[in-house]
């Protein structure tokens, strides 16, 4: 087995490998970070479970395994990928397909919607948005020490770049629509960048969707500037297989007065850990993160989320709940920095869990910083089975044992669902959750390519 | 219709019921009195099938068939109904879906189709409207934020939707000012009719100034100490446990 040392080595001699390649066709002010984040990413290696934010998943195991690089997709693949449909009726909104995290450039490589909202590649937005790109591209993963947003920034070779300019509001959320989908095993880095200008409101919803069997390990980070009181809702909903490794970084800085929902649905896949960092950097910012995710098998859920209460008057609100079945784990680790002269912080954080199964597991760990004086902040986290008494309840009304624990599970998950910013979506997860929880719901069942 | 011969009952090893016997029949309104801890709950959750109260000795035919066999739901879905002494809250359950399917549930077991949901609002329309309820109940949780008056109109609600044919209220009127209590009665025994019976559990005979019970039993330390009709009842109200304490002594 290869050590840490081993490992860093072997992702080194991937950018070696791969450098020139990456390089023509990502934008020269993207290379030009390219240089210090391999070596950076050299000296810390990969995140290893001595690190707090890391101490529950073994990003080792995945990051040993082999997998055929996959820089730059064909014509043919996004020709695929585009007969892929999202069936939730009703849903109002303007979707952009990405294969394997690449904008397909096959048609405009850049479009901007009635509204006002830009949507392109990032290495295209590199010329056009020169400015926006420039003053905010790694800004807000600068101070991190992270040897997977170190790798993500020498590797990424493609991404999305969605620009809301100031005064905008939209009323139509855009829909991401996140394909992986190869022959081969990939690994596959992924770099994108939002901006939200001040007084503008926008939805965003990410869905991620597999299509192959085939192994994949995805490494996404994620950039979002909120504008003075600008309002911004993203939701990632995420329904892979038991083969796919996915990692996402999401760190979003929040100026004043800004108002921000963060929701992480997992509803399958082998590994998924979700790290999203909230920076409240200007007074009254305000942030809500939700997540909720279901495990069974050898799933293994780990949701990371940092509150950085970095200004006077700013609240924030954290909630997430679990449902974990057969032998799968499940992390949570909620951090809460409030740093000095952040008075006024108001900051709340709960993680509820239910396990189904003796051999289910879950860590929770709430992770408090507090250097400032005037503070409300709370935290609780539970672990427990269903409630007997509600179950007692429901079956001495004629209701059927399992019927029973599908209505209590679905409740649970409930209040979670009840944040996600879009009617017809927020029905269609209430069933999708139920589906999950009868193990009627696969990564294929709403796929309408039906490979079989 | 119910037939409970020499039953006792335990929970965590400790005896409860201590040798009861009963019997219900069709058309009957039983009322069963007692102090505070005498067993009246217990009794009430061992009909309902609640595992935690274990059954030692005894049996209990609803029926025809043997009710300690048969699960929660089979009873529910037999025509048992509990009246609970504490409706439990749940929150994220609607009263709409959870009504629903507890109705649609029922009628699969008779072999039914199950109601549109055009037609269940319909039918709890009627059923509210019958027993003369008119909480606003669509868009709540399952008795989230009831008031106690509430929970305990919503149990009757329940019940004239779920038409038992042996319905137990256990310790319906606790807590129940008199105007709750006056809907509360006056849903049992709008739902009361010859081919069904009621057991109404109660420490005070108050209730039964409204529910008119034909049979009256004492519950003292797990065991019926007396049994009469319905001036049992006021004369414990004049008279109270104290005395039934002191005739129990009597005799022994």
């Amino acid at each position: 087995m290869e050590t840490s040392t081993e490992l860093t080595e072997k992702y080194h001699r991937l950018f070696r490998e791969n450098i020139t390649g990456i390089e023509s066709v990502s934008a020269p002010f993207f290379n030009s970070f390219r240089g210090k984040a391999i070596e950076k990413f050299i000296s810390t290696g990969l995140p290893s479970r001595k690190n707090e934010a890391y101490k529950y998943t073994d990003l080792n195991t995945y990051f040993r395994q082999d997998f055929e690089s996959y820089f730059v997709p064909g014509q043919s693949d996004f020709e695929k990928a585009s007969k892929f449909r999202c069936d939730v009726e009703e849903l109002d909104v303007y979707t952009v397909m990405l294969l394997n995290g690449f904008y397909p450039e096959n048609g405009n490589k850049f479009i901007q919607l009635p509204a006002g909202v830009w949507i392109g590649t990032l290495n295209e937005a590199a010329t056009r948005f020169r400015q926006v790109v420039e003053y905010h591209f790694n800004r807000y993963v600068s101070n991190v020490n992270d040897g997977l947003i170190h790798l993500n920034t020498a590797l990424a070779s493609g991404g999305l770049f969605i620009y809301v300019p100031e005064n905008v509001q939209t009323s139509k959320p855009v829909q991401i629509v996140n394909i992986i989908d190869s022959e081969k095993d990939i690994f596959n880095q992924r770099r994108n960048l939002i901006v939200v200008g001040a007084n503008s409101s926008f939805t965003l919803i990410v869905c991620d969707h597999t299509l192959s069997l085939n192994k994949f390990l995805t490494n996404t980070v994620t950039e979002i500037y909120t504008g003075e009181n600008a309002s911004f809702n993203i939701l990632r909903v995420q329904n892979e297989h038991d083969s796919s490794f996915k990692i996402t970084n999401t760190f979003i800085y929040q100026d004043r007065n800004s108002v921000v929902t963060s929701g992480n649905i997992t509803l399958h896949g082998g590994l998924v850990r979700n790290s999203t960092t909230h920076y409240l950097a200007g007074q009254g910012a305000e942030c809500n993160s939700y997540g909720l995710y279901l495990t069974d098998k050898w799933q293994h859920a780990d949701n990371y989320v940092n509150v950085e209460h970095l200004a006077p008057r700013c609240t924030s609100n954290q909630l997430y709940k679990g449902v974990l079945d057969d032998m799968s784990t499940g992390t949570f680790n909620g951090r809460i920095y409030v740093a000095q002269g952040a008075q006024g912080t108001s900051a709340y954080q709960k993680n509820n869990n239910i396990l189904l199964a003796a051999d289910a597991k879950m860590y929770t760990r709430p992770q408090l910083e507090i250097y400032a004086d005037d503070v409300k902040c709370s935290h609780g986290a539970t672990v427990g089975q269903l409630n007997e008494d509600e179950m007692f309840y429901l079956q001495s009304r004629g209701i059927d044992k399992n019927e029973a624990r599908l209505m209590l599970m679905s409740a649970f998950a409930h209040e979670v669902i009840q944040n996600i910013p879009v009617k017809p979506l927020r029905n269609r997860m209430d069933e999708l959750v139920i589906q999950r929880l009868r193990g009627e719901l696969t990564r294929c069942t709403y796929c309408t390519i039906k490979c079989g | 219709m119910l037939i409970i011969k020499n039953l006792r009952a335990s929970i965590e090893g400790k005896e409860i019921l201590r040798g009861i016997s009963l019997e219900v029949r069709e058309g009957e309104i039983h009322a069963i009195m007692g102090p505070n801890g005498s067993g009246k709950s217990t009794l009430a959750s061992v009909l309902a099938g609640r595992s935690y109260v274990r059954v030692t000795e005894g049996s209990v035919t609803y029926c025809s068939r043997n009710l300690l066999e048969m699960t929660p739901e089979e009873r529910a879905r037999e025509g048992i109904f509990l009246g609970f002494q504490y409706p439990v809250e749940i929150p994220g359950v609607s009263m709409t879906n959870f009504l629903k399917t507890a109705v649609n549930e029922q009628r699969k077991h008779k072999g039914m189709e199950p109601l549109s949901a055009s037609d269940f609002l319909k039918l709890m329309r009627e059923k509210k409207e019958m027993v003369g309820i008119d909480s606003k109940l669509d868009n709540r949780s399952v008795n989230e934020g009831f008031s106690g008056g509430e929970k305990k109109k919503n149990e009757i609600l329940q019940m004239a939707m779920l038409e038992p044919r042996l319905a137990i209220l256990d310790e319906t009127d606790s807590g129940l000012d008199i105007d709750a209590l006056k809907i509360v009665a006056y849903g049992v025994n709008k739902l009361h009719k010859p081919d069904n019976a009621v057991i109404v559990i109660t420490h005070y005979q108050r209730l039964l100034d409204y529910i008119i019970p034909d049979v009256v039993h004492v519950l003292y330390d797990g065991k019926i100490v007396m049994t009469s009709g319905k001036e049992l009842a006021m004369e414990l109200e004049k008279k109270g446990y104290e005395w039934v304490r002191r005739e129990m002594e009597k005799n022994d």
